[in-house]
């Protein structure tokens, strides 16, 4: 018995040998499925190209409580995040990244975007086409905690640009508009999971608002049969960002092979793991391919908000539009 | 009596001493480092990342959500453990164990199933829907957690002083012609009440912490069921590491303040029963 558990140990303890570079990647929840299919792939590829082989580990969480492991100390040779603004806070507060990040990368630094759809219930019982049947009385929506979630904060900015680009449309006007979204919103979640398990398994709301490629999740997991996916008329455009961390991989000595595996995130192979996962991809050719399950969509950008920088300041943080809305809200 | 030079226990100065560097590592330091940190802010931005309604609205919700959960736990606590401890029935040591069980599971694992029996379309949930009663997702589902994760604390506590208690003191009352009635508030609750107090204390004090498992029934609705834990962790989501520490620091303090209430309570209560 102990000499198995020593062969076992043994065994465990040798694999990091074999391998001449170990990567870790720190990514945000619902990238799982792609870098399950992208890891062996790059290892693949890196093998063949430089001989050497490389390990690829993987940590998944909330977007935000992930930057703020690397932060706290977490040794992460790349993060592959949802939102710039967590690349940028590690910039600014961890300092482990240098600024410039998103120059040092073709497309921001963003090598696939998503975008948000909306999820009925099959049929489509309550007749939702796009976000202005969300304010409807009587239509539930499920939408994760824009305070703790960056899919609850891209849904919250899609439903205020939509607003805005309507006929007359104001900040006073799309204010207004997204506050009555959120009162129709039974349950906040705090991540984007959560808000699916609470549409799908809890049978709660009858629109699930949430990003492109959690909708393909939700078919994996869930089976086709029980919704459906609504494009509205115009959507926001989610760039997924990604960035090398600067002091860990000059002080481990891995930058080469971190580099080569963001810079593979753009190659075709790449790109075909991303469309495969439904995330949207860059390359025109891929594009082309799978332009079947990517409908188009009118896409507004976060520069509408003058970045997500900003977007944070005027309506997420303590105190902003969206703590106003839930206020006002809280006291009908 | 403790501090008497020469006791006849030897050894108090090392025992002590060792008491009071472990309680400083383990419990003292981090919670130092917590306060330390909060002087980061002025006493104006302390005030108030303290005092915004919402998180004043939190505080609402953890401390009374608590207070009726340890209530709650304290009546059907006791109940629990004289059962265990004066009927003998097959069975009674798989309901000792499980007991226990809130202890050892996860909260997250509590939370989410306790969420999905209480969902509208879950298998209890769905009988309260048409009463046009929310258990998961509203006030009700957080006591719910809360009662569930804080119930070994009472039985544990009064199980082994239930067990001391002679039955041979019930007896005695009773030869004197006591009524049942009078045996239950005289006898036994008087003996009892320290114990009560201490299970009812740490249930109290644990429910006032826990987020892993009320985080999934609450339903997280900003000035009905967000618990202070849920406003912390949204601060430190944007790295407001200072604000989400002003926030502990007023937990801290609250929960210390009536922690030493109840202690005092028990002291006092123990002191009249005539022991120390």
């Amino acid at each position: 018995m102990s000499r198995l558990l020593a062969a076992v140990l043994a065994a465990f303890i040798a694999v990091p040998a074999f391998a001449d570079v170990t990567l870790l990647n720190v990514s945000y929840d619902v990238m799982r499925d792609f870098y399950k299919d992208y890891n062996p792939a790059f290892a693949k590829y890196y093998d063949a190209k430089f001989k050497d082989k490389v390990t690829l580990q993987q940590s998944h969480g909330g977007s935000s409580k992930q930057a703020r492991s690397v932060i706290d100390g977490l040794e992460a040779d790349v993060v592959t995040m949802n939102q710039s603004t967590d690349i940028d806070a590690i910039v600014e507060k961890g300092k482990q990244i240098n600024a410039g990040w998103e120059k040092r990368l073709p497309n921001e630094a963003a090598p696939f975007s998503s975008l948000q759809v909306l999820i009925v219930r099959k049929g489509n019982p309550k007749g939702i086409k796009d976000w202005n049947d969300l304010t409807k009385p009587g239509v539930q929506v499920i939408v994760p905690n824009p305070k703790t979630s960056g899919n609850g904060r891209y849904t919250y900015l899609a439903a205020w640009g939509y607003a805005l680009k309507q006929a007359g449309g104001t900040d006073a006007k799309a204010r207004q508009f997204v506050t009555d979204v959120f009162k129709n919103v039974p349950v906040l979640d705090a991540g984007g999971r959560g808000a699916t398990t609470t549409f799908m398994q809890r049978q709660i709301g009858d629109v699930l608002v949430t990003f492109e490629n959690e909708a393909e999740m939700i078919a994996r997991e869930f089976g086709r049969g029980g919704f459906e996916v609504v494009y509205p008329s115009v959507s926001i455009d989610a760039d997924l960002p990604v960035a090398v961390v600067d002091k860990v991989v000059d002080k481990k000595g891995t930058r080469k092979a971190a580099e080569e595996y963001l810079k593979y995130l753009w190659s075709p192979e790449g790109q075909e793991i991303a469309a495969q996962n439904y995330l949207r991809p860059r390359d025109p050719a891929v594009a082309a391919k799978y332009a079947k399950q990517f409908p188009n969509v009118k896409l507004f950008g976060v520069s509408d908000f003058g970045g997500l920088q900003k977007a944070q300041k005027v309506h997420f943080d303590d105190g902003g539009v969206y703590d106003q809305i839930a206020a006002s809200i809280a006291k009908k | 009596m403790a501090f008497k030079k020469h006791s006849v226990l030897p050894g108090f100065n090392l025992a002590l001493g060792y008491t009071l560097l472990y309680l400083s590592i383990i419990v003292l330091l981090p919670l130092s480092a917590l306060v330390l940190k909060s002087t980061g802010l002025t006493a104006e931005a302390f005030w108030h990342a303290v005092s915004e309604p919402r998180v004043v609205a939190s505080y609402k919700v953890t401390f009374g959500a608590s207070l009726i959960a340890a209530t709650i736990n304290l009546i059907t606590g006791l109940l629990i453990s004289w059962v265990l401890v004066r009927y003998s029935f097959p069975g009674k040591r798989f309901i000792d164990a499980l007991v226990d069980l809130p202890f050892a599971l996860p909260t997250a694992v509590a939370g989410i199933a306790l969420a999905t029996i209480y969902a509208p379309n879950g298998s209890i949930g769905q009988w309260f829907e048409p009463l046009g009663i929310k258990v998961a997702f509203s006030p009700i589902g957080i006591v719910l957690a809360l009662t569930f994760i804080t119930l070994p604390f009472v039985v544990r506590t009064v199980q082994p002083v239930l067990q001391d208690l002679e039955p041979e003191l019930e007896e005695a009352a009773s030869s004197l012609g006591a009524t049942r009635l009078q045996i239950f508030w005289k006898v036994i609750l008087p003996t009892l009440l320290p114990a009560l107090l201490t299970g009812f204390a740490l249930a109290f004090a644990r429910a006032i912490g826990e987020y892993g498992s009320v985080i999934f029934i609450a339903g997280n609705m900003p000035y009905v069921s967000e618990i202070t834990p849920l406003m912390i962790i949204s601060k430190l989501e944007q790295y407001d590491y200072l604000g989400a520490t002003a926030i502990a620091v007023v937990m801290l303090v609250v929960s210390f303040t009536l922690l030493l209430l109840i202690n005092g309570l028990q002291w006092w209560s123990a002191k009249r029963m005539g022991r120390r």
